[in-house]
């Protein structure tokens, strides 16, 4: 006998996720493993309970179903995604033009039966596809001893590019990520700020800046000072014309 | 009531203004032409407006006067008249004049006249040609285009959160069906005409239940509304869409929810509305909200012309839209 189906459901409306457990349940043959009322809730729910397909709201807040899939395609067990919407345009031409699952809510029970027959992990190239619909992620996730962390773009403090790994600094704790200074530049040039050819400083985070003598030599050089943690960021010479802009 | 719109409404102050401006604009133009130099041009701007003053605003003041009357009339007979009414004031005015009149260059009569009707022309020529750019059929277009504009996602969530109540609570599905189909007849209806600021009130709180319905907690609503003249006559559709608008942008991107402030008031014979929402500043989806805003504003100067305003701003994380528009009692 095949391992029943474990499905979780992801929306942030109550009467969209009790629509889709009376569904599923008519159904039958099938386990609800849980419900999320977010993105950042979906992927956390999924990392713990392991579904085999997730049915996934495209307008959620805190963060949307587009980027909660980039999100959960770097699980270990990356589960089928379904996304579910009422309307929208971009995205159903997005998701036809890279063969992604969708359904139209409201949902009719034979499309969801086909639909979760048919389901299957989301491809990378399809996932770059819909890149455009969501251009800027909300969280960076984090993967340390196993288990997924999120941390809220907001709260970064600053980037800084370390050998094979970039810090992530907030007022808390580092966390280290796999991903290259210069591509967190090109998408999240607008809240960040390059002060060295390492390192990228949040604009809100950048209290002000002041001229130290840091080597031995003497020279005095320009560093930021960041609101929260008590280390300065040395602003390099080529960057400094950005000192006189702030 | 064939002429409605086509012949100006003088009793509007910004149309009313407009036209002094307007007449204006040709006496100092005239004083121009026949200057030799500045003083001179003072000098005759003054000797013009002694007596073209009096006369500007006799006119106006006897069409403020019979503008009931006037509007009965089809177009032609309204021009007709105005023409008439305008040329008999001045002549009035004139025959006053030349009797106390103590300089010895007062122009003659027929030039008088003349001009009278060559500013009387072009300014009724300009309200015809500034109504045609405003005409009923693009102001139809308008509206049509306004009722396309209610978010298919609404209508489509709306449906699916009734279908999720029909088993377990019938009665409440009930209810949201009645409120949805109330709310698409006013939709789909002509809204060309004014309602009562009550009824637009209850439409929007019909439209508030079906969103309460899938949105729960995190909506909440305050209304303060209780020094509102409920029977003051406003354009249809004008709250609803910046309700939605509200919900849309401002509470649905919210997890835990937030509160929408509805206040309504009248002061000086006129009457505001005040929307505030949560707003996040980091979503930057703001086409759809330019799109209805300017949609209302259309909508209150085809009705009000400059004697409504809309204005929006945010400020701390909260975005608030102001309307004042003329206090208007039902006509009976």
């Amino acid at each position: 006998m095949m391992p029943m189906l474990n499905i979780l459901i992801a929306d942030d409306e109550a009467p969209a996720r009790s629509r889709l457990r009376d569904l599923l349940t008519d159904i039958g043959d099938l386990h609800i493993a849980g419900e999320a009322k977010n993105g950042k809730e979906a992927i956390l729910l999924a990392d713990q309970l392991q579904p085999d397909i997730i049915l996934l709201d495209i307008r959620m807040p805190e963060m949307n179903g587009i980027e909660a899939a980039q999100h959960l395609q770097k699980l270990t067990k990356a589960p089928a995604v379904i996304f579910t919407t009422a309307f929208d345009n971009y995205a159903i031409q997005a998701f036809d033009m890279n063969a992604v699952d969708y359904l139209l809510k409201p949902i009719r029970q034979e499309r969801l039966q086909t639909a979760l027959q048919k389901a299957r992990a989301l491809l990378p190239q399809q996932l770059s596809g819909l890149q455009s619909l969501s251009p800027q992620r909300t969280h960076l996730n984090i993967t340390e001893r196993g288990r997924i962390l999120l941390v809220p773009i907001t709260d970064i403090i600053y980037l800084r590019a370390e050998l094979k790994y970039v810090t992530v600094r907030t007022a808390e704790r580092e966390y280290l990520i796999e991903e290259s200074l210069t591509h967190l530049e090109q998408e999240f040039g607008n809240i960040f700020m390059r002060l060295h050819r390492n390192c990228l400083a949040a604009n809100a985070y950048i209290i002000g800046f002041e001229k130290r003598s840091q080597d031995e030599d003497g020279e005095k050089q320009w560093v930021a000072l960041l609101k929260h943690v008590p280390e300065t960021i040395t602003v390099s010479r080529r960057q400094q014309h950005l000192i006189r802009m702030a | 009531m064939k002429n409605t719109g086509r012949l100006p409404n003088v009793r509007n102050l910004g149309i009313a203004l407009r036209m002094l401006i307007i007449a204006n604009a040709a006496l100092i133009l005239i004083a121009y032409t026949l200057s030799i130099n500045f003083a001179d041009f003072l000098q005759r701007v003054a000797a013009i407006s002694t007596f073209a003053q009096p006369m500007l605003l006799a006119s106006l003041l006897t069409l403020y006067g019979v503008y009931p009357l006037l509007i009965k009339l089809n177009y032609r007979q309204g021009i007709i008249s105005v023409f008439a009414l305008i040329m008999f004031c001045n002549a009035a005015i004139y025959n006053l004049f030349s009797k106390i009149w103590i300089f010895d260059d007062l122009p003659t009569l027929s030039r008088v006249l003349f001009c009278s009707f060559a500013i009387c022309a072009l300014t009724l020529y300009y309200f015809n040609l500034r109504q045609r750019a405003y005409s009923p059929a693009v102001a139809e277009a308008r509206l049509q285009a306004l009722q396309a504009r209610i978010r298919p996602h609404f209508l489509f969530n709306s449906i699916n959160a009734v279908l999720s109540l029909i088993r377990s609570q019938p009665k409440q599905a009930e209810a949201a069906l009645e409120d949805m189909a109330d709310l698409f007849r006013v939709l789909m209806a002509d809204n060309r005409e004014l309602v009562p600021l009550a009824q637009e009130i209850a439409l929007c709180r019909q439209y508030l239940a079906l969103e309460k319905l899938r949105l729960n907690e995190r909506l909440n609503i305050q209304w303060q509304i209780d020094n509102m003249p409920p029977d003051a006559m406003i354009p249809p559709l004008i709250l609803q869409p910046l309700l939605e608008n509200a919900v849309y942008h401002g509470i649905e991107p919210l997890a835990d929810g937030g509160t929408i402030n509805i206040q309504i008031y009248s002061k000086l014979n006129e009457i505001h509305l005040v929307l505030t929402n949560p707003y996040r500043t980091q979503n930057n989806h703001q086409h759809g909200n330019k799109m209805a805003l300017n949609n209302i504003k259309e909508r209150l100067t085809l009705h009000f012309d400059l004697e409504a305003s809309l204005k929006s701003k945010q400020e701390k994380g909260i975005y608030e839209v102001h309307i004042n528009l003329p206090q208007q009692k039902q006509k009976s």
